[in-house]
C-alpha cells in the first residue's frame, strides 16, 4: 500500500496560509513537548508510535472525519506504519509527513522581502522548523548570502536559478544555535566568507574581517551593504544596512523580543552592550528601516506572505525589549530566568570555529529542537 | 568497555524507526519474565523510545552503553513480582537500610541481575544475581549482618530464605527496594 505524503514545502505552505489541519505526532511524549510543528490553525494529538505496534482502534474516536490528518515523526519510517493502520481502519484524507521532523528542521521557505534600488532583489529564507532566517541580496548578477544555514545547496541552486554569482557570505556573529553554512560556500563558490573578528578569535580558518563601516558591494551599481558594530549577543555582533532600506539586526533585535546575552557565557559582562546597541545605536537609525532578524521564536511573528520583517519604528513602540527604561530592570530580564540554551550550542559554536568536524548525521542531531536565542518577557 | 550479561542478544544494528521497537517487543514476547535482552541498534532515536516504551509497558528499561555507533540497550521483562507472599520474616524498610549503610558489620546484598545492577546500585553493596547465589555462599560473612536487595522485594525474599536455610542468622529482606531507592547509587 502507498500512503499519501505532504512535504515540508506543502507544509510551509499551509502554515502561510493558516489552513487548518490535524497532526497526529507518533514521536515520544518528550520530543513532542520540546518541539513540534507550529500552525495558526492546527489541531494535535501526540501518542507514541510504539502504543500503536497492536492497534489504532483506540485513537479512532479521537480524530477528526472532516480535517486532513498529517502523521508526523522523527523520520518517517513510523509516520507511514502509522498511516497504513489508519487507512487499512478506513479513515481517508490520511497523509504521512514525508520526511518527518528532520527534513522539517531542514526546509528553508524562500520568501520575497522587496525590491533594491536598482532592480535587484532581497530575498529572505525562513527555516520555518527551527525560525532560523537567512538571506540573499541579489543586484546586477551577483548575490550576497547572510547568515547560511548547513542547507548550502538551497542558496547555491537558488542562485543558479537567478542566474547569479554568489560574491559574498556573512555571519552577522558567531552563532550558538544552528552550525553555519558560510564557510562552505564560499569554498564551493570562491566566494569571500565575512565574519566579525571580535567573534573569530578562536577560529581555525581564514576569514575576510567584517569591521564598523565596512562597505560591501553586491553589483555593479553597488548595491551598499554597510556593518554596524551592534555587540550584546556576542561581542562581535554586527547589524547590516542594506540599500538604506533594510536592517540585518541578526541575533540582536527580533520581531517579538530581543537577543540573549549568555550564549557566550558572559551574560553579565554584555549587558550594557547589548543595552548600548538597542537604545542608542538603533535608536539613531531611521524609524523607517525594515528590520530583518536573523531568527523569530513563534509563528505569530511571520507575516501575512510568511516573512518576517517590521519597520524600526513599529518596534521601538511594540517590542517590550525596546521599552525597558530602567537599567536595572533592563539587567534582570537579559540575565535572570533565561530560558532553557539550545541543544548542544557549545558543540555548534566549536563546530562554528572550525574546532569540530562533525558529520552530516552529526551535525543534524546537534541541531535538534527549537530556537532559544531570545529573551521575552 | 563493558559487556554486560544478557539472556538474549537481539540485533537490530541499520534499522530504522519503527523497527527497532518492533523487533524487541517481539523478541520479548517470547522470552521469559525476569530475562534481560540486550538490543543492538544503530538508530539514535531508539534510546528516548525504548525508555518511554518500557515505561508505558512495564518492562524494565535497564541502561544504554555506547559502543562506537552501536547502542547497546538492556531491558528486563516484566514480571508479576508483588509483595504478596512474601516468606521472610526479617524485613526492614528501605529507610532502616539507608541508615545502617554506615555502620560497620553491615553488608548489602544485590541479587539482581548484573545489568541491572550495573546501571544502579547503593555504593558498597554487593552484586550476586538471585541464581548464583549458592554457588558464591563462600563469599558471605556469618556474623555479619547481610541486607538483601532487588529491584521489589521478591528475589530478595527468596534470597534471604536461602541464606538462613545455609545457616546464616541475621538476614534481613529489603522492601521495597531498588524501585523506590532515594538514597545515593552509583552506575555505569
Amino acid at each position: 500500500m502507498t500512503v499519501n505524503k505532504i512535504t515540508a514545502k506543502q507544509m510551509a505552505r499551509k502554515i502561510i496560509d493558516k489552513e487548518s489541519l490535524f497532526l497526529l505526532d507518533v514521536r515520544n511524549s518528550s520530543n513532542y513537548d520540546d518541539w513540534k510543528i507550529e500552525g495558526h490553525h492546527f489541531h494535535y494529538l501526540n501518542v507514541p508510535y510504539f502504543d500503536l505496534l497492536d492497534g489504532v482502534e483506540e485513537i479512532l474516536p479521537k480524530l477528526p472525519r472532516d480535517q486532513d490528518i498529517v502523521v508526523v515523526c522523527a523520520k518517517e519510517g513510523s509516520s507511514i506504519m502509522v498511516a497504513e493502520m489508519l487507512v487499512e481502519a478506513g479513515l481517508t484524507h490520511v497523509f504521512s509527513f514525508e520526511g518527518g521532523m528532520k527534513a522539517w528542521s531542514e526546509h528553508l521557505e524562500p520568501v520575497k522581502i522587496g525590491d533594491l534600488s536598482d532592480g535587484g532583489e532581497l530575498i529572505q529564507f525562513v527555516r520555518m522548523g527551527k525560525g532560523c532566517l537567512s538571506y540573499m541580496v541579489i543586484s546586477q548578477g551577483e548575490a550576497a548570502i547572510i547568515d547560511p544555514t548547513r542547507m548550502t545547496d538551497v542558496y547555491i541552486d537558488y542562485a543558479n536559478e537567478s542566474g547569479v554569482t554568489i560574491k559574498h557570505v556573512l555571519d552577522t556573529h558567531l552563532h550558538a544555535d544552528h552550525i553555519s553554512g558560510g564557510r562552505q560556500i564560499a569554498e564551493k563558490t570562491g566566494a569571500a566568507y565575512w565574519l566579525p573578528p571580535k567573534d573569530a578569535e578562536e577560529v581555525t580558518y581564514d576569514y575576510y574581517q567584517l569591521e564598523e563601516g565596512q562597505p560591501i558591494t553586491v553589483g555593479t551599481s553597488a548595491i551598499d551593504m554597510h556593518a554596524l558594530y551592534t555587540p550584546g549577543h556576542t561581542i562581535g555582533s554586527t547589524s547590516f544596512i542594506v540599500d538604506e532600506k533594510f536592517l540585518m539586526t541578526g541575533d540582536i533585535l527580533f520581531i517579538d523580543s530581543i537577543g540573549r546575552s549568555d550564549l557566550a557565557g558572559k551574560a553579565e559582562d554584555w549587558v550594557a552592550d547589548l543595552r548600548q546597541s538597542l537604545y542608542s545605536r538603533y535608536r539613531a537609525l531611521s524609524d523607517d528601516l525594515l528590520v530583518l532578524p536573523a531568527h523569530f521564536m513563534i509563528i505569530d511573528e511571520l507575516n501575512e506572505d510568511g516573512s518576517v520583517s517590521e519597520r524600526l519604528g513599529t518596534l521601538f513602540r511594540h517590542n517590550h525589549g525596546l521599552n525597558i527604561h530602567d537599567e536595572q530592570q533592563f539587567r534582570a530580564l537579559v540575565t535572570d530566568n533565561l530560558p532553557p540554551q539550545p541543544n548542544a550550542y557549545q558543540e555548534i559554536r566549536l563546530t562554528n570555529m572550525g574546532k569540530q568536524q562533525p558529520d552530516a548525521d552529526e551535525q543534524r542531531e546537534m541541531e535538534i529542537g527549537p530556537n532559544r536565542c531570545a529573551v521575552r518577557s | 568497555m563493558h559487556t554486560l550479561k544478557s539472556d538474549i542478544v537481539l540485533d537490530a544494528q541499520g534499522l530504522a524507526c519503527p523497527m527497532p521497537i518492533v523487533r524487541t517487543k517481539k523478541q520479548l514476547n517470547a522470552m521469559q519474565a525476569g530475562q534481560i535482552l540486550e538490543v543492538q541498534a544503530t538508530d539514535k532515536g531508539s534510546t528516548a523510545d525504548l525508555k518511554a516504551w518500557a515505561e508505558s509497558t512495564g518492562h524494565h528499561y535497564l541502561g544504554t552503553l555506547e559502543e562506537g555507533d552501536v547502542l547497546k540497550h538492556y531491558i528486563r521483562k516484566a514480571n508479576d513480582e508483588g509483595s504478596s507472599d512474601r516468606k521472610h520474616p526479617d524485613v526492614v524498610n528501605n529507610n532502616v537500610l539507608e541508615s545502617k549503610l554506615s555502620e560497620d558489620g553491615v553488608a548489602v546484598i544485590d541479587v539482581r541481575e548484573e545489568a541491572e545492577f550495573a546501571f544502579q546500585h547503593i555504593p558498597g553493596a554487593v552484586s550476586i544475581p538471585l541464581g548464583e547465589l549458592e554457588g558464591r555462599i563462600d563469599q558471605l560473612n556469618k556474623e555479619a549482618d547481610i541486607y538483601v536487595i532487588c529491584r521489589t522485594g521478591s528475589r530478595s525474599d527468596l534470597a534471604a530464605q536461602k541464606l538462613s536455610k545455609l545457616g546464616f542468622s541475621n538476614v534481613y529482606n529489603v522492601v521495597p527496594g531498588m524501585s523506590e531507592w532515594k538514597g545515593q547509587t552509583e552506575g555505569l
